[in-house]
């Protein structure tokens, strides 16, 4: 029925569509194989969440290591079997731990739960589209993504491990199966796993850019657009143009395992025979990987501080300030985030010359990010401002960036990173800006979006009991680990005990308050599990606009059916932040709202806009005509 | 610990105490004061309260930590460009923390001071031009001092090693490190071949090369103190990299491409083991790219010597030839008479043409001192 709606407004379309099209879709392409964004999106966030506890989880095992070495852990034996060694975590399976960890929790939850999850749902919503692009690409690249989920968990349960070689995987550890276990099928499996994700990715980005230059609805020019419009985009241009380079890397790589090419090997004698590999370069995997790695900090980064820019906005009655400068620091961000990635190899043995270059290159971003920062606070300045669940934890997103961020300008500068370089210092430096700062914006996003999303709002008291523990519970997490690396400890250690000065004796309190002070952290997060998912069922029922927005989200149903609008889709004609706006008797004045509705409180400029109107009302027989081809 | 778990109990009981009165409050409220406004629940001002809370216990946990981490911190640097170094990262460090508090405190007090109040109207405040010019050229001039002062620091380190400094191999392999050194006649290390390794000559020293025959193998590093020392750095497995964190050096090992490091080490052993008052004390060569099982205890121990007890301990060490003469039948013929001089007379005869043979030798291990 819904379907029927969306082509309600196309008499000629009816003569040629397909018989499925005039019923409501059945359960198979309802739920599962759907092409509906929302659907997708909502797949794309329950894998992501899945996700996250796992990743969560295997780095409170690591942490019970770290913190408790003497620990005996035979308790964790039904689980983890013959990884538990005489009551002791199997030190390559610690690094198997480290590595799954951090492949999760970037690539699985934080790239796809979020960036999946957001853009997929608030593309179409926020540009009134009725779907994205491509509804068929959409589906495909969720079912890639499950494709990968499935194969990286399986690698979690095979008899040699997953791979253990670091999330980066640099060869020749990698390429080596007798160079640890880990390197064996489970690396088979993470580089199989990566190249359906990475497609998955690239199905993803193509349908996010295109949907965006192709489907906003009439008015809504690129200036109009929500900042996490913006994000999203920037965010797939990212992906698009860096995932591919990965997509190499892992063939390559694929090849020295498989094939018998040197492209990373070199010189190797390895388990008593000299291997026969000349001419390939270990460096090159690095640029290659560290050309997407880079860029995927700003791909995990970006769809959060887009998000927090419109909750910040919604929640405090306020327009976000500095609107284009916003932009245009995402823009330099986008752009400088792809001539900055060998500042993670500055004591590679890189020319140092490339070295100084990139120096300069990366502290330069650290501008845009400054900027982006001041702007979310002077937002906050003389605001009325609400604390939903969503805002508290866009708030902590900023408090959080700015925390990691600052030390990026440290560990950006090549002198200093010499001795700082792969301590607990950089640990504690991408968790805060990048880890914990962007599962933020996921939260605030989930609590934002939950009403659109499921029709119902969650508990705010439980939201308030979850944002302060994992506030308080981050902070107390990653901020020690600064301490610990300017103490000079490096970081995927089993142990310290081969430190100079018995140095593991010195940090082992520290180390247990914050292993003390993840599993307080992890644990909080069930209050979230149990509000969401109690919620989706027996929330409250939301309200059509609960949160007072401007965007054009809360101008559809409550429970959204296919195609998004009953009817037509509202044209814009205001950008979306036009909030306490002097004049007006509402402190919010949504963006399908004519400038000719609100004489009271236009700007001068604005009432000149009125004269567009017409124009953009005029668009409505073609924007119907993109539908019905 | 038992302050840290008690800091931690504090923290989080203070959390929970918040969160039962807010939730008490707000209980009070939906039992139906009928002044209560419907846009905000009870919560919203103790939420607000709470960043202010959060600002105060933050900033005070902040500083605590650091002042009791702080004694156990690396000294100060063991090396000269160490010094620099040392000396950039804490003002540097200044600046961002000063930076930190600064944006933290508007963030946590912006959100306390403006929090929703009935028929309180935010300001409408979308742009301002002069502003963001402001903090986008301040950040801009603090960011350009760092870098250029740090580009100056990172071109003095980066650059070519003097003529005069002592050239030392540190080789990389699962899970150890193999040191050799140029030995006490030409001072210059002979050439190398990973094909040439095996159990003996596990560094795959090429005796074709006569600068090899007066090269010795160490398995722990010696260096003279205040002398440039250029550390050329091999891996034969996977990546690794050298750490001494004292002395402030890290350069990855990369097998099939040999990297280095100069630098000069400013503070002997000795005067460390005053300086820190523990006589046992001895740096430490780590390893900090992950390169295993073994990773974590990867490490050989470390001694800065004064420049005549390094003197001393190098002229007492015996070439790798001396202590395998086997390794004779490896020298082509024409070089034969040169390398005689570092085997012993009683040495077998050069015919011997199995390098296995000498699998029982023990590899070349030597130590002046303790």
């Amino acid at each position: 029925m819904a379907t029927a709606t969306l082509h309600a407004n196309d008499a000629h379309a009816h003569g040629h569509d397909h018989e499925h099209e005039h019923h409501e879709p059945g359960f198979i392409r309802k739920y599962i194989f759907s092409e509906d964004h929302k659907t997708i999106a909502k797949q794309y966030l329950i894998t992501g969440i899945i996700w996250a506890f796992f990743g969560g989880a295997l780095s409170i095992i690591f942490r019970l290591q770290l913190g408790f070495p003497n620990m005996n852990l035979d308790w964790l034996k039904p689980v983890l079997g013959e990884w538990i060694v005489e009551g002791k975590l199997e030190k390559e399976f610690y690094l198997a731990l480290v590595t799954m960890h951090g492949t999760i929790m970037v690539f699985f939850v934080l790239t796809a739960g979020l960036s999946g999850t957001f853009s997929n749902f608030l593309i179409p919503l926020q540009i009134g589209a009725r779907d994205m692009a491509s509804g068929f690409l959409n589906m495909l690249s969720y079912w890639f993504f499950f494709l990968s989920s499935v194969i990286m968990f399986a690698s979690l349960f095979i008899e040699t491990g997953p791979a253990s070689g670091g999330w980066v995987i640099y060869p020749p550890l990698s390429a080596l199966p007798q160079a640890m276990p880990g390197s064996g099928l489970g690396m088979t499996m993470w580089l199989t796993s990566m190249t359906f994700f990475i497609v998955s990715q690239l199905l993803g980005g193509v349908n996010y850019i295109t949907t965006v230059i192709n489907l906003r609805t009439r008015g809504m020019s690129f200036t109009k657009m929500p900042l996490t419009i913006w994000a999203f985009f920037f965010t797939a241009v990212l992906g698009l143009l860096s995932f591919p380079v990965l997509l190499s890397a892992a063939l390559l790589l694929i090849f020295d395992r498989s094939f018998g090419t040197s492209f990373y090997l070199s010189e190797i004698y390895i388990g008593g025979e000299a291997l026969p590999n000349v001419g390939g370069s270990a460096i090159l995997y690095q640029h290659l990987f560290w050309f997407l790695g880079h860029p995927e900090v700003y791909i995990v980064l970006l769809p959060a501080l887009g998000i927090t820019s419109e909750v910040i906005a919604t929640n405090a009655r306020k327009p976000i300030f500095g609107y284009r400068a916003m932009i245009g620091s995402m823009m330099g961000i986008t752009v400088l985030a792809f001539i900055v990635w060998a500042h993670h190899m500055f004591v590679t043995g890189m020319n140092p010359f490339l070295g100084s270059v990139f120096m300069f290159l990366t502290l330069i971003i650290a501008v845009p990010s400054a900027v982006k920062a001041f702007n979310y606070i002077t937002t906050l300045w003389k605001g009325n401002i609400i604390f939903t669940p969503g805002m508290l934890f866009s708030i902590g997103l900023v408090s959080l960036f700015i925390s990691g961020g600052v030390t990026g300008i440290i560990l950006g500068n090549s002198a200093l990173d010499i001795n700082l370089h792969d301590t607990y210092f950089v640990v504690a430096h991408f968790h805060l800006v990048m880890g914990a700062a962007s599962f933020f914006g996921l939260l605030a996003g989930v609590y934002h979006w939950f009403p659109k999303l499921f029709g119902r709002m969650m508990n705010n008291t439980l939201g308030y009991i979850h944002f302060w523990l994992t506030f308080a519970g981050v902070y107390c997490v990653f901020f020690p680990m600064h301490y610990i690396g300017i103490a000079g400890f490096p970081r995927r250690y089993y142990s310290f005990t081969a430190l100079a000065n018995n140095a593991q004796d010195t940090f082992a309190d520290m180390n247990a308050f914050i292993s003390i002070a993840a599993i307080l952290t992890f644990a909080s997060q069930a209050i979230f599990a149990f509000n969401f998912f109690y919620s989706i069922f027996k929330g409250k029922k939301a309200t059509q606009n609960p949160w007072n927005s401007n965007t054009l989200e809360w101008t559809t149903p409550i429970i959204v059916g296919h195609g998004n609008w009953e009817g037509e889709i509202p044209a814009v004609y205001r950008w979306p932040y036009d909030y306490s706006k002097p004049g007006s008797a509402s402190d919010f004045i949504p963006q399908n709202v004519p400038f000719s509705a609100t004489p009271e409180s236009n700007l001068p400029e604005e009432n000149e806009e009125i004269a567009n109107e017409k124009e953009i009302e005029g668009l409505l027989a073609v924007q119907n005509d993109v539908y019905n081809h | 610990m038992t302050y840290l778990i008690g800091l931690l109990s504090v923290v989080f009981l203070v959390l929970a105490i918040m969160i039962v009165s807010k939730s008490i409050a707000l209980s009070k409220g939906i039992q139906g004061a009928d002044d209560s406004d419907a846009r905000v629940d009870g919560a919203n001002n103790g939420n607000a309260f709470g960043f202010l809370v959060f600002l105060v216990l933050g900033s005070i946990a902040a500083a605590w930590s650091f002042l009791h981490s702080q004694p156990d911190f690396l000294p100060i640097a063991a090396s000269e460009h160490g010094l620099k170094t040392d000396q950039m990262f804490w003002i540097s460090m200044g600046i961002v923390t000063a930076a930190f508090f600064l944006t933290n405190t508007l963030l946590f007090v912006f959100a306390f001071l403006y929090r929703y109040k009935k028929n309180n109207v935010a300001t409408f405040y979308p742009v301002n031009h002069k502003l963001e010019i402001i903090w986008t050229i301040i950040p801009a001039i603090v960011m350009a001092v760092l870098v250029f002062t740090g580009w100056r620091i990172w071109r003095d380190i980066t650059k070519q090693a003097p003529e005069n400094a002592v050239v030392i191999e540190v080789t990389g392999h699962q899970f150890g490190w193999y040191v050799r050194y140029a030995g006490n006649d030409d001072n210059k290390l002979g050439n190398q071949n990973y094909k040439l390794i095996d159990d003996t000559n596990q560094i795959g020293i090429d005796f074709t090369d006569e600068s090899s025959f007066d090269d010795f193998t160490a398995n722990e590093l010696h260096l003279p103190k205040g002398v440039p020392v250029l550390l050329k750095i091999k891996a034969q497995d996977v990546l690794h990299s050298v750490y001494l964190p004292y002395q402030r050096v890290k350069m990855d090992a990369v097998p099939g491409m040999p990297t280095k490091f100069w630098f000069v080490a400013n503070k002997s052993t000795d005067e460390m083991r005053a300086e820190l008052g523990k006589s046992d004390f001895n740096y430490k060569l780590n390893c900090t790219e992950i390169c295993g099982r073994g990773h974590f205890g990867m490490a050989i121990t470390v001694f800065v010597d004064e420049p005549e007890d390094y003197k001393a301990w190098v002229a007492q060490q015996k070439p790798f030839l001396t202590q395998n003469p086997d390794y004779l039948a490896k020298v082509p013929e024409k070089l034969k008479g040169k390398a005689q001089k570092y085997v012993p007379a009683e040495a077998p005869a050069a015919e011997s043409d199995s390098t296995q043979a000498a699998a029982g030798a023990a590899p070349a291990t030597a130590s002046l001192r303790r």
